[in-house]
């Protein structure tokens, strides 16, 4: 098993046709993904890398039961289309765009939960389950099957992470980039929860960074319901207050959001904080070995 | 994106919001006459830089004639402003808000902001206005009156009432406070601000409610639909290479250390940031070339970085996902080649292609320490950083 997405996941693509879209499908097929539609208005009726084009969401589902979507649409326009594979009944829409208006993301959110969708980013580099489905914009080959979930707000930094856990063989179950956005789709705990039932998780690496208090929340969560080991890791401990991180959501406002109170809050949970990046695979080998 | 109070001032009362008469000064003539204008009484006149705390450092001072507002605003205008806020350089101060003294008979706390861990806008009130809101957070929880607001929307009647009989309104003062709520809410999203803080508000002697300070954050993602915010930008508010980096697509905010960091990811860049530090050294600043990581802007960046004179040392690290090590590798020669970086570099790339980056690099000619793992390349700094 792994989470949210497998090799049955029928996915369909927002924006198939534009440059982003296209170069990345194009590597989604390539690693075994199993693209069936792509949307681009006006475009219906045409095919892209083999993929059938339609005009909207709503008639890609019709025709290929496409139940997972991937957002590849400008900024400005990205919300609108993922609200639109919400009520199109697509069961959840990955994000990657940055710079989406907060005050869209806002309504969007209440959107997905009024038609109960399920969404992931905005501004993050997707899921994948190694072997089976890359849906989004990761380097597929740094991945390897196996039985650590990663869960992170940021994408380069967890490329990293799985980078060194494959290097000493140590393979993953999915890995979810939740984004670096101050409002977005599923959270720690949201996706904590789904690596709790699943068989095929055995351990969990949380990857955060400054910034609101995403990281506590999942700490107090992981300390009263979460079985199984969990690694952590903080960036940011040498960010200034006031200062937005390249993220937008990575700032520390006031006293909240500082990277040493949450290495704190995953500690008294009794999660293992890897302080030195270059220290990870090494440390979740010596713990779980293989 | 921040402005200015004289600009949030402006905009409250767009929105009906009660603020006290004045205008802005770049001189202190302008400051005489404008204080002048406002009639008899005490005026005040308030130094304009993007921070906190200016009353405390002396920027803001009362004056009882036109000719005293003239000397308070010598003394502000031209005066470097350091707060608790600013850091050390501090701000340079060019304009001065002048306006009419308020007789205050108490003081509120009134905002509305995006908040994270509610994933909505919250409004939030208190009667303990006047002081630093996180300080009343901790000290006074129960001052403190919190509600949320769906996207869009409007609070409820019950929800507007909660907020100000916790702030001890009565009478025509809660009709008032109505109105204040229901304003800032609708500027908050029209024009799509982050934070509509009022601090304080103050309840004048005579009754009414006026806003003495406000703060206004806006969503930088929103600017390109929001031009007449936009067009508030004090550019003069943010460091000079931060401007220049971000107008060239690049995401860098300068720091106080030693050893320069480039590298492509916000999360990694920070994480570099940490490792520097850990290694003995301080970093010198965040710089996130993005995805790309084209030649031009590693060649942009290389420049950004050695503009600041305490950089001794440069670490690159990049990620190469997507983007070959290959062509990334041509790109740090080439970028390296054009601005002749005459301080140690250390290069440790990682990812696809890596075998080929490494070996583009070492045939580079290239002067640099080439780093495998992220250990290794800590310790590699924390070599360089002994010599610093």
């Amino acid at each position: 098993m792994s989470i949210l997405v497998n090799k049955e996941t029928r996915i369909v693509v927002q924006g198939i046709t534009g440059r982003e879209g296209m170069f990345h499908t194009e590597k989604m097929i390539e690693y075994g993904t199993n693209v069936v539609a792509g949307v681009t208005p006006g475009k219906g009726g045409q095919t892209a890398l083999g993929v059938p084009v339609f005009n909207n969401v709503f008639d890609a589902v019709k025709e290929t039961q496409a139940d997972v979507s991937i957002v590849f649409v400008p900024a400005r326009f990205a919300a609108d289309a993922a609200c639109e594979a919400s009520e199109a009944g697509i069961r959840l829409v990955v994000v990657i765009a940055e710079h989406i208006p907060v005050m869209d993301m806002m309504r969007a959110k209440a959107f997905f939960k009024e038609h109960g969708t399920l969404m992931i980013g905005p501004n993050c580099p997707g899921i994948i389950t190694p072997g089976e489905c890359k849906l989004g914009i990761m380097p597929g080959y740094i991945h390897k099957k196996g039985t650590i979930g990663i869960i992170s707000r940021s994408g380069t930094l967890t490329y990293e992470v799985v980078h060194q856990l494959t290097s000493v063989g140590i393979g993953q179950s999915t890995c979810i980039g939740i984004g670096g956005d101050p409002i977005g789709g599923m959270n720690f705990i949201d996706l904590l929860k789904l690596f709790n039932e699943d068989s095929q998780t055995g351990a969990v690496c949380l990857i955060g960074e400054i910034g609101g208090d995403a990281e506590e929340q999942a700490a107090e969560y992981i300390q009263e319901h979460f079985k199984k080991p969990v690694f952590g890791f903080i960036a940011g401990l040498t960010a200034p207050p006031g200062k937005r991180m390249g993220h937008a959501g990575a700032i520390i406002s006031g006293s909240k959001g500082k990277a040493g109170n949450k290495i704190e809050a995953l500690e008294r949970a009794g999660i293992t904080v890897v302080r030195n990046l270059g220290d990870f695979g090494a440390i979740v080998e010596k713990s779980i070995g293989h | 994106m921040n402005i200015h109070e004289y600009q949030a001032k402006q905009l409250l009362k767009k929105y009906c919001i009660a603020v006290p008469d004045g205008n802005v000064a770049t001189t202190p003539e302008e400051a005489r006459t404008i204080a002048e204008s406002l009639g008899p009484g005490k005026s005040v006149i308030k130094a304009q830089v993007h921070t906190g705390g200016r009353g405390k450092a002396g920027g803001v001072l009362v004056a009882a004639t036109g000719e005293e507002a003239f000397q308070a605003a010598k003394k502000i205008i031209g005066m470097t402003l350091v707060t608790n806020q600013t850091g050390p350089a501090g701000k340079l101060v060019r304009k001065v808000w002048v306006e009419r003294a308020t007789a205050i008979a108490r003081e509120l706390y009134l905002a509305v902001v995006l908040d994270r861990t509610a994933q909505k806008l919250a409004v939030i009130a208190s009667p303990q206005g006047g002081m630093d809101i996180e300080e009343v957070a901790a000290s006074h929880p129960e001052l403190i009156f919190t509600t949320h607001v769906s996207p869009g929307q409007q609070l409820w009647p019950f929800q507007t009432q909660k907020l100000l009989h916790g702030c001890g309104l009565d009478g025509a003062q809660v009709q008032a406070g109505t109105g204040i709520i229901a304003n800032l809410v609708r500027l908050a999203w029209e024009k799509e601000a982050t934070l509509v803080e009022i601090n304080p508000l103050a309840v004048t002697n005579d009754g009414s409610l006026v806003a003495l300070d406000a703060k206004i954050n806006f969503d930088d993602s929103s600017l390109s639909r929001q031009p007449a915010i936009a067009a508030l930008d004090d550019i003069d508010q943010t460091d000079a290479l931060e401007l220049e980096a971000k107008q060239n697509g690049l995401n860098y905010v300068r720091l106080n250390g030693n050893v320069g960091t480039m590298v492509n990811g916000a999360g990694l860049a920070m994480a570099t940031m940490d490792i520097i530090k850990m290694a003995g050294a301080e970093p010198a600043n965040f710089l996130d070339v993005g995805g790309g990581a084209s030649e031009d802007a590693i060649a942009k960046g290389f420049e950004i970085i050695l503009r600041d004179k305490n950089v001794g040392a440069i670490l690159f690290n990049v990620f190469g996902g997507i983007l070959r090590c290959d062509i990334l590798a041509s790109g740090i020669v080439a970028a390296a080649k054009r601005v002749k970086p005459k301080v140690p570099l250390i290069i440790r790339i990682e990812g696809t292609n890596v075998q080929e980056g490494r070996a583009i690099l070492a045939k580079s000619g290239l002067d640099f320490t080439m780093a495998g793992s992220m250990k290794d390349a800590a310790e590699k700094i924390a070599k360089v950083a002994s010599t610093l």
